[in-house]
């Protein structure tokens, strides 16, 4: 795969605010490629940076090794289907879906068949005729793509293109995206602050923050190998704990030693340790490597969620085995459960659930992790 | 918790919404009593008097030889106006009686008005009236014509300049309407006139003297000068309401300036150029004070005639054939902006691009 696209130590102030500190990025010819990370981190400003309407203050934009600081947005070779929509209220489906090709001057016969094509890829072959303001706001947004895509753009930006749909349809969509940019080849660089579709979705994962790039790599990399706690935390569920590195594939926390897989630290380095839910094994107390009450239990389908508190730090385990509230119970952690981080300036701030467990009520279980409002302010 | 409290409150935001609209109809009567005074009513006046008859005629009796007479005569106007003595005289004619011979009881000038007739839209189909109202449609076509050539462009940059400098330039726009519009129209003639700011600045650089007061040039630059920020006004409320996102997705879609423009911002402008358009050209053709100090009184308009009509010949049916003329006038109007609303209704004005 080719480089195509370099950023180069991009920043960008607002307001005499940093939202965009020091970005170096590459993205590949083909390749499909995630900005993701929570509200107001820069996702949007770094994709109008290079889509061209935005100028950053420092750094610069490469196309295929040509810096591109004085080529107008509508010269670059790029399409965006924007957070909201932008569709043109004077058109109606068809003619917001032709307007590239229109341009252009294509050929009646040509615009007719592209365009038929393209609806029926976003599934709206029976909505041409619609004026704009009388579609739904999933509807607006397949629009949206399907506009951005007909021209066939080397590359194309969306940002947050599936925000609108219910769960089903977005399945769908994430599939049929992920089908389109294989079969056309054409780059794709897709902000989401949605996890898991950052994660099912792309070649390439760029997990943002405070308006920097925390960590880049492939999905299973980030969530394997996260490089920092807000990483640990953003991606998935982490129990993120104060630790210290005794020697090479040797640790300690929770106040006991573990035997672990990493190497390469200090001796008795402060560091943070990652244990996913899932990888921490239920089982009778004496038996256990750690002990602690549980505090409390929730049905999720496919596994119980449960909240063990251990010498006042709040773990989550996932078990399919059932465990009740107030039972006595002991954790199991293998060496290769174990992800040992550098600290970093997000330590301390996340990986506890605490606030989580004491009052599990509906709302929160429903879908606000508290991962999600720290990282906001 | 929450489904029960939003349970509870459903009801009683019903409740509140009818109550409002029971207010509001209540806010509306004053609003509703305003428009039939002042709008209603007056405009059944006008249709009463373009449809009922305005006569003077002179109510004279008299007695002759033990024999009582009476009759009505017609006035007359202008030329042929009758002097009460030749009333008289006509009315002892009539019936074969010598003037001296008779006695008169009762001889005066009577108005009568109400009754029904066709006269009043007969006379507006006169050479004179017809010839007005051409000139009236004409000019202040041209002068709409023009008013949108310069406001488009000027809504435009307008539109699309800083928060401040949009600031300063709308009141720059307004500043003239502070001003009287008679006092603004007086002004113009003084820079006109032969003997005016132009004509003393042409003979400065020892050019001859140009006539302008007078010619059909000066009263449309008068029209153009009057109206045009209510052509400005509302097209640059349509652009600056064009979310920039819009132009964004078009420059991304690949268009260069000119394409946006047409493909974008002309049809988005559409609304706010029609209202333009009947702003500038409704008060164009009905005005009279315009035209009359711009060509000193040489060039008459609809709105010069209406004026002349019921001022100079209000006791003898000046005003009925005024509100005759003033009755064709506003359906012609309507009949324009009906046409004109048309447009910018279908297809979202692509037929004006
Ligand atoms: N035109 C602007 N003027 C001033 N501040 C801006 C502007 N655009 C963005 N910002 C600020 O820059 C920061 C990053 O904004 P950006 O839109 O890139 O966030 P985002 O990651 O796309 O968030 P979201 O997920 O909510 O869309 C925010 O704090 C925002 O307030
Ligand atoms: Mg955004």
């Amino acid at each position: 795969m080719e480089r195509f696209i370099e950023l180069r130590g991009i920043s960008k102030i607002y307001d005499g605010e940093k939202v965009l500190d020091n970005i170096d990025l590459d993205i590949h010819d083909k390749e499909f490629i995630t900005l993701l990370g929570p509200s107001g981190c820069g996702k949007t400003t770094t994709l109008r940076i290079i889509a061209g309407f935005v100028t950053p203050d420092e750094g610069n934009v490469y196309f295929n090794g040509q810096e591109v600081s004085e080529v107008p947005p509508y010269k670059r070779p790029v399409n965006t289907v924007f957070q909201r929509y932008a569709l043109f209220p004077h058109l109606n489906v068809f003619e917001n879906v032709a307007f590239a090709l229109r341009l252009r001057k294509t050929p009646k016969a040509e615009v007719e068949k592209r365009v038929r094509e393209m609806l029926e890829l976003v599934r709206l072959e029976s909505f041409a005729k619609r004026g704009i303001d009388k579609l739904s706001g999933g509807q607006q947004q397949r629009v949206a793509i399907a506009r951005a895509l007909i021209s066939r753009p080397k590359c194309l930006l969306l940002d947050e293109p599936l925000a609108a749909l219910d769960a089903k349809l977005r399945k769908d969509m994430q599939v049929e995206l992920r089908r389109i940019q294989r079969e056309t080849g054409i780059t794709f660089i897709f902000v989401t602050h949605d996890q898991e579709e950052a994660l099912s979705m792309s070649d390439t994962v760029v997990v943002m923050a405070n308006g920097r790039i925390q960590q880049i790599g492939s999905p299973i990399d980030i969530y394997n190998e996260p490089q920092n706690a807000f990483v640990a935390d953003f991606i998935g569920e982490s129990n993120i704990l104060d630790g210290v590195m005794l020697a090479d594939r040797r640790c300690r926390f929770a106040r006991t030693n573990f035997d672990c897989l990493d190497a390469g630290f200090a001796p008795n380095e402060p560091v943070d340790i990652v244990i996913r839910p899932e990888d921490v094994d239920v089982v009778p107390p004496e038996r256990g490597m750690l002990r602690g009450t549980v505090t409390a239990v929730t049905f999720k389908g496919v596994h119980y969620e449960i909240i063990v508190d251990i010498d006042g730090f709040k773990w989550m385990i996932q078990s399919t085995d059932f465990v009740a509230a107030g039972e006595n119970i002991g954790l199991y952690i293998e060496p290769d459960a174990i992800h040992v981080m550098k600290k970093s300036e997000f330590s301390g701030m996340f990986g506890d659930y605490s606030t989580f467990s004491d009052e599990m009520d509906e709302e929160n279980a429903a879908n606000e992790l508290p991962s999600d409002g720290e990282a906001e302010n | 918790m929450t489904g029960a409290a939003q349970g509870g409150k459903a009801p009683s935001l019903a409740a509140r919404r009818e109550r409002t609209s029971l207010g509001v109809k209540l806010l509306n009567a004053p609003y509703l009593l305003w428009s039939v005074i002042f709008i209603v009513v007056p405009i059944l006046m006008v249709v009463f008097y373009a449809f009922s008859e305005t006569a003077s005629y002179y109510a004279i009796s008299f007695s002759a030889g033990g024999q009582e007479y009476s009759c009505e005569l017609p006035a007359g106007e202008g030329e042929e106006a009758l002097t009460l003595e030749e009333a008289k005289e006509k009315a002892a004619e009539r019936y074969g009686v010598a003037l001296s011979e008779a006695e008169f009881t009762r001889a005066t000038l009577e108005i009568r008005s109400g009754g029904f007739t066709l006269e009043n839209l007969r006379q507006v189909w006169s050479p004179s009236s017809r010839h007005a109202m051409l000139l009236s449609f004409l000019y202040s076509f041209a002068a709409t014509a023009i008013s949108l050539v310069i406001a488009y462009p000027f809504a435009y940059v307008l539109s699309r300049s800083g928060a401040k400098s949009q600031r300063i330039q709308m009141l720059l726009i307004m500043l003239p309407m502070w001003m009287n519009m008679l006092v603004r129209t007086y002004s113009w003639q003084q820079i006109l006139e032969n003997n005016g700011i132009i004509n003393k600045v042409f003979a400065f650089f020892g050019l001859g003297q140009a006539t302008m007061l007078g010619t059909p040039g000066a009263v449309i630059l008068g029209m153009v000068y009057n109206y045009l920020p209510y052509m400005i006004l509302p097209i640059y409320t349509v652009m600056s309401k064009i979310d920039v996102s819009l132009l964004e997705a078009a420059d991304d879609l690949g268009c260069n300036g000119f394409q946006k423009l047409c493909r974008l911002i002309l049809p988005l402008s559409v609304p706010g150029v029609i209202s333009g358009l009947i702003m500038v050209f409704v008060p164009s053709i009905s005005t009279f004070y315009i035209s009359q100090k711009m060509s000193n009184g040489m060039i008459k308009l609809v709105g010069d005639l209406i004026e002349s009509k019921i001022k100079d010949q209000w006791g003898s049916g000046g005003l009925n054939v005024g509100a005759a003329m003033s009755l064709v006038l506003m359906v012609i109007i309507l009949v324009c902006t009906f046409v004109m609303n048309r447009f910018s209704d279908e297809d979202g004005g692509g037929m004006v691009v």
